[in-house]
């Protein structure tokens, strides 16, 4: 297959100029994500108002994938209801593990290239199980392995 | 002795290699991941298939015909791997599943003779299969694991302090010979010496050597050397501990079971003669065969000639990546081992790997089992490419175009 299936634009250019990389002042929720086996790195900062994500920021080093992927979710989360989120959440796995793109929803759509690639779809979830769990407030290390 | 370098003809000896004749996404197979496992000549696949098609049987055990032909084999493979290595005894090999279980086993025997108070000395740049069985052996006893700092960069030990290191009631110094994420060849034998002057026993984890270099452990002075089959042409699951015979016989056994018993009562036991004490359970005999085969096809080729094949596509490999804009090359300037490790700025391994994979290539990249090590030069993981007999200048040409290929599509 082609390079620029797997790495679109969208994950190139996130991975490049990361948005919302930073550590969040008034964040109230915080975990961490790693993969042991490669060690990308994701922490999510959280700022949770009642159920709504009122802001969402993350720092982070590894692969593209993974950074691009926590890069994007931050944009999608933000301002959105944790059922939101989780129904997010689902619809993204489904891209990455199907390759079933959603038509409305072109940046989480460009990770579809992922599922060709099985050994990269825990790079591509890394993020978005850490901002789940930070939500959910547990405040353990997640792991993709 | 070290055999005289002749020239072998390489490209023939490529084609004893039927893996290596294929293409990977359309592209023709570039194999450079051989410090994580070698491809097997036809020599050593043949040697496996005749002993299941002809001689398969337990071993020692029985009386029958295919058990002594079994038996005489198993041995026979003993009895070359102390060749291969110049042991005194064939008695001082004991087989293993590789060299993770070669050290797990001394780090295990040891238990009853450290204590709180003692010392493990190892080096920063250990796989951690050189790394956690200590750390476990020192949890067990209480005794205190010592590091050997790596200088930087440039992946040399930092042997300035060794003597005071040694000096702090230091029982074992375990030590890589050739270091799987630099390609640094330390010096085993002035490290050896040092030891022994300390009388702190030695355990050499020769992983990244046994394959490519000529070793000689009375030379090198070791009391134990590790190395596994599947890094050096052979199959997987076999593998070598040398240990010197009068400190394996004055230790106790590993595991329990079948073979390494002398006789058994309901309440107690005595112990086989070395090597058999350590060897519980069926051993891995066609592993065993297939080694063999495989120190037999390495001396036919002469491991000064591939030590010096190897060094050279490194140092060649070296040279052309250091062309690429940014690239941070991890590792000795000088005499290395068959491997070149680098970083690119802004661009993780697992893009590089994932990406030269899509060319044919077979790369790896992470922190190759050396996570402390990576932490401290500041590298989240790195890229390596891992060479042997079979490896071409042109293969390297092409890692280099691609790794700037790689660069430019991430282009940072």
């Amino acid at each position: 297959m082609d390079l620029t299936e797997l790495y679109q634009n969208v994950i190139l250019e996130n991975n490049r100029r990361p948005r919302n990389f930073r550590k969040l002042p008034t964040a109230n929720r915080v975990a961490a994500g790693n993969n042991p086996v490669c060690g990308d790195e994701v922490t999510v900062y959280v700022q949770v108002e009642g159920d709504r994500i009122a802001d969402i920021s993350f720092q982070g080093a590894g692969c593209a994938i993974s950074q691009a992927s926590t890069s994007v979710m931050t944009q999608r989360l933000k301002g959105r209801t944790v059922a939101e989120a989780e129904a997010l959440f689902g619809r993204f796995k489904d891209i990455v593990t199907q390759g079933t793109p959603d038509e409305e929803d072109l940046d989480l759509s460009a990770f579809a290239g992922v599922h060709q690639f099985p050994a990269r779809i825990k790079c591509a979830t890394l993020g978005w199980h850490a901002a789940l769990q930070a939500i959910h407030g547990e405040a353990a290390t997640v792991t993709t392995e | 002795m070290k055999p005289p370098v002749h020239a072998p003809d390489w490209a023939a000896l490529r084609a004893d290699f039927p893996i290596l004749d294929q293409t990977v996404h359309g592209r023709p197979l570039v194999y450079l991941d051989n410090a994580a496992t070698t491809q097997k000549p036809r020599a050593v696949i043949e040697a496996l298939t005749r002993y299941y098609e002809r001689d398969n049987a337990n071993v020692h055990r029985a009386i029958h015909e295919l058990s002594y032909r079994a038996t005489t084999a198993y041995e026979a493979a003993r009895a070359r791997a102390a060749r291969f290595i110049n042991a005194a005894l064939p008695e001082e090999i004991v087989f293993t599943r590789g060299t993770t279980e070669s050290i797990n086993l001394v780090a295990y025997v040891f238990t009853p003779r450290l204590q709180r108070g003692d010392a493990i000395l190892v080096t920063e740049m250990e796989h951690h299969s050189n790394l956690v069985p200590w750390q476990l052996l020192a949890q067990r006893t209480g005794a205190q694991l010592l590091f050997v700092p790596v200088t930087g960069d440039e992946g040399l030990l930092d042997l300035a302090g060794l003597d005071a290191l040694l000096g702090r009631n230091v029982k074992l110094f375990a030590f890589t010979h050739v270091s799987n994420t630099l390609g640094t060849i330390n010096p085993v034998a002035e490290l050896c010496a040092r030891a022994r002057r300390h009388g702190v026993l030695t355990v050499v984890d020769a992983a990244q050597s046994a394959g490519h270099l000529p070793l000689d452990v009375q030379m090198l002075g070791c009391d134990f050397l590790a190395f596994s089959g599947h890094k050096m042409a052979g199959p997987t699951g076999i593998g070598v501990l040398y240990g010197r015979h009068a400190l394996l016989e004055s230790l106790d056994p590993f595991q329990g079971g079948g073979e390494m018993i002398a006789s058994v009562q309901f309440e107690q036991s005595t112990w086989n003669k070395v090597p058999h004490k350590f060897e519980a359970g069926t051993p891995h005999i066609a592993g065993a065969v297939g080694l063999h085969a495989a120190m037999d096809y390495l001396d036919a080729v002469g491991r000064a000639a591939i030590a010096a094949h190897d060094e050279e596509l490194a140092c060649y490999a070296g040279e052309r990546l250091r062309a690429v804009p940014g690239i941070r090359l991890l590792g000795p300037p000088g005499p290395r081992g068959a491997l070149v490790s680098f970083a690119l700025p802004g661009i993780h391994a697992h893009d590089v790997v994932t990406f030269a994979d899509q060319e044919g290539l077979a790369l790896r990249g992470g922190h190759h089992c050396t996570q402390p090590l990576l932490r401290k030069l500041g590298v989240p993981a790195t890229t390596r490419a891992s060479f042997y007999l079979y490896n071409t200048p042109e293969e390297v040409d092409r890692l280099a175009e691609v790794i700037l290929k790689a660069a430019k599509f991430f282009g940072v």
